[in-house]
């Protein structure tokens, strides 16, 4: 039974904090060594994984995650690669999504890619420039595989729009904590916690924040009033930092740990 | 032909679909700001002041109507079919892009918003936005990738001396498409007070049918002119397809006109046959990319594939979604053109008529001897002069072999590399 992210972050909630959901391209640097990675992030902590399907054109990702993906299409990073990725990961008992654009998922067929997911112990998708309007396929093909599947919602989404979209989502919703792109940043916006409030008004019954999360204040922070934390580009840089993959591996863990001790001094809503 | 099944005609279809095309495939983050130009567009529509202001700056501004020429020393080389370029390249900026910019620079402006972003290949399109940014006192800045941007150096220059800051993209393969998803990014972060300019028929509803409706003078001037001159319509109306702005602009007025044939040309590069072209509906398959379904050039993975094209302007993995539609209810003829026909069509109107169009236009004017030759001596054929050849002269030069190889990769005709594909 494949393990739903919905349930480990009411696990995390359960024992009175927020979740961790530590995202990481596959295939970067190569597909190896994110799965590995992905790995030291399960054992440094987070509690869900996202595992990115890299794709020549993301338009919400900034620099540090551009550059990744960018690396990993060179190296001959495949939608296959993704799917056996995310069948390790799952292995170790964690949940593991795909966070992936549109096209490639449309490419592959929607059905198929949502069947395929299930099968190897996928537990959803988080599709950031898909929108619940434009999903009908999608909907329908996530809810016969029973898989999560997780929209975006912005700081300026409209009420309308936060009710449609947390109604659309099976598992959680995914709060962009700020306008703008994916990257490191020294603030977590300060509407993260107004649109948090306002999608939980909306109907949504767990909300993670993600969008400039990288240091263990700031996932405290976050996680005072979210039920999730979502760390990307912080994970990708300390993996691109680092000087062989051993200490790029152990960076990885090492900060997975400071982050999980971080969603454990916030005091959960 | 008529329209299919639940749309009135196909003149009548104004998105967010046509057909299985278009939507709003976007980050939630921009759909607020997507409402908000829906709604003002739709009041600038309704307002008689927003028509007015805008036609103002059509005839006192970008040269507007545009004037129909005859070519018959060129009609010579098209089996002595009547040829007509409807002549997009003496707007102001040289190109039809001035269209689409000002109506949207308007509206940025009525929507209380300061600053405009756009993307852009060869520098057209960002000249244009440049101009009207300056006119409007518009704070401008232009996504342009890195290679465009030292190939040509003299529209950035151009787009500089205007005041706008051109942003060179590194990021991707450094092409328009990157430059698009770089203004994406950018309108994510500053949607509050910028307007995201996009200069053609792509992009999420409602810029398909904006940029449609505010390109579409070209196709009701030329519709007019063709009927005063010749006492009927066109036999076949022609254009160059990248985006399709200029095509759907002069397609538009004629679709429900079932005695005429509609041609649009898309860039062959070295031939569809090689996988180096920018064919997207010839080539390409079913896919979303910035905003909207339509057809992509796609590996099997649902990776945007590098497009191939002499013309930078053409040089673009995707197409309007419009197109995607007319071309699978067959309205349209989509059909390619190679970067060598387009070269000869280029040098045969310099030489036949003292024009130099630009290499975008120039394949519709390949497009053009093919169908004049198909259609023979009574036929009348239209064809969309979307640009002026400016910017292009030293592409041509060192397509011809007229200068010396330069030093940033352009070689002599007859000896091809990689590297002159950039030499835009």
């Amino acid at each position: 039974m494949t393990h739903l992210s919905g349930t480990a972050i009411d696990e995390a909630r359960a024992s009175g904090r927020a979740a961790l959901i530590g995202y990481l391209p596959v295939g970067y640097p190569d597909v190896a060594t994110s799965v590995a990675a992905a790995k030291e992030l399960v054992a440094g902590g987070a509690d869900v994984i996202e595992l990115g399907l890299p794709y020549t054109d993301p338009l919400m990702d900034g620099p540090v995650i551009q550059h990744a993906v960018d690396a990993a299409l060179r190296a001959g990073t495949r939608t296959r690669d993704v799917l056996s990725a995310v069948e390790q990961v799952a292995g170790t008992g964690v949940p593991a999504l795909v966070m992936s654009y549109w096209n490639p998922v449309d490419r592959y067929g929607v059905r198929r890619f949502a069947r395929d997911l299930a099968s190897v112990g996928g537990a959803g998708v988080i599709t950031p420039d898909l929108i619940p309007d434009e999903g009908e396929d999608w909907l329908s093909a996530s809810d016969d595989a029973g898989i999560e599947r997780i929209f975006l919602v912005a700081p300026s989404s409209t009420p309308e729009r936060l009710r449609t979209t947390a109604a659309a989502c099976r598992g959680w919703v995914y709060a962009a904590s700020t306008m703008g792109v994916t990257g490191v940043r020294t603030s977590v916006g300060t509407g993260a916690a107004d649109l948090v409030s306002r999608t939980r008004a909306a109907g949504a019954g767990r909300v993670c924040v993600g969008l400039g999360v990288s240091t263990r204040a700031q996932a405290a922070e976050v996680a005072s009033f979210a039920d999730g934390v979502i760390v990307g580009s912080a994970f990708v840089r300390a993996l691109t930092g680092a000087s062989d993959r051993g200490a790029a591996l152990r960076a990885v863990r090492d900060l997975a740990e400071d982050l999980a001790a971080g969603v454990r001094e916030g005091r959960p809503a | 032909m008529t329209a299919p099944t639940g749309v009135a005609s196909f003149a009548s279809a104004r998105g967010p679909y046509f057909g299985r095309f278009g939507g709003r495939f976007v980050p939630e983050a921009l759909v607020a700001a997507l409402d908000e130009l829906e709604a003002e567009y739709a009041r600038a529509v309704a307002d008689p002041g927003f028509a007015a202001e805008l036609a103002g700056l059509h005839t006192t501004y970008s040269g507007r109507p545009s004037i129909l020429t005859e070519v018959r020393r060129f009609a010579g080389h098209a089996g002595g079919a009547r040829v007509l370029l409807k002549r997009e390249d003496l707007n102001h900026t040289g190109s039809h892009k001035i269209n689409n910019v000002l109506g949207q620079a308007l509206l940025t402006v009525r929507m209380g918003k300061t600053r405009v972003i756009a993307e852009t290949g060869a520098g057209q399109h960002g000249v244009a936005t440049a101009t009207a940014a300056a006119l409007l006192g518009l704070e401008c800045v232009v996504y342009m990738g890195e290679e465009d941007t030292r190939r040509q150096a003299l529209n950035v220059a151009r787009m500089r001396l205007l005041g706008a800051e051109v942003v060179p993209v590194t990021a991707g393969s450094r092409t328009l498409k990157d430059a698009m998803n770089e203004a994406m990014r950018d309108w994510v972060t500053t949607v509050g007070n910028t307007h995201y300019l996009i200069g053609t028929v792509a992009g999420p509803h409602p810029f398909p049918t904006m940029v449609r409706d505010f390109q579409k003078i070209i196709g009701e001037e030329a519709r007019r002119q063709v009927l005063d001159l010749t006492g009927r319509l066109p036999d076949v109306v022609a254009a160059c397809v990248g985006g399709g702005s200029n095509a759907i602009g002069i397609f538009h007025a004629f679709l429900d006109d079932p005695e005429v044939e509609i041609v649009g040309l898309e860039a062959g590069g070295e031939g569809i046959s090689t996988g180096r072209h920018a064919s997207s509906i010839g080539g390409g398959a079913s896919g979303v990319l910035h905003g909207s379904r339509t057809f992509v050039l796609q590996d099997e993975d649902g990776q945007t594939v590098e497009s191939h094209s002499i013309s930078a302007g053409l040089d673009y993995p995707g197409v309007g979604p419009e197109h995607a539609w007319l071309h699978e209810t067959g309205r349209v003829r989509y059909e390619s053109v190679t970067d060598a026909e387009a070269m000869d069509a280029f040098r045969l109107l310099c030489r036949t008529e003292g024009i130099i169009p630009a290499i975008e236009s120039s394949h519709a004017l390949a497009g053009a001897l093919r169908e004049g030759r198909r259609i023979g001596p009574d036929g009348v054929v239209l064809v969309n002069l979307s640009g002026r050849g400016d910017k292009d002269v030293d592409t041509a030069a060192q397509y011809f072999g007229l200068v010396p190889a330069s030093p940033d990769g352009g070689t002599q005709a007859g000896e091809r590399t990689e590297g002159e594909r950039n030499d835009r």
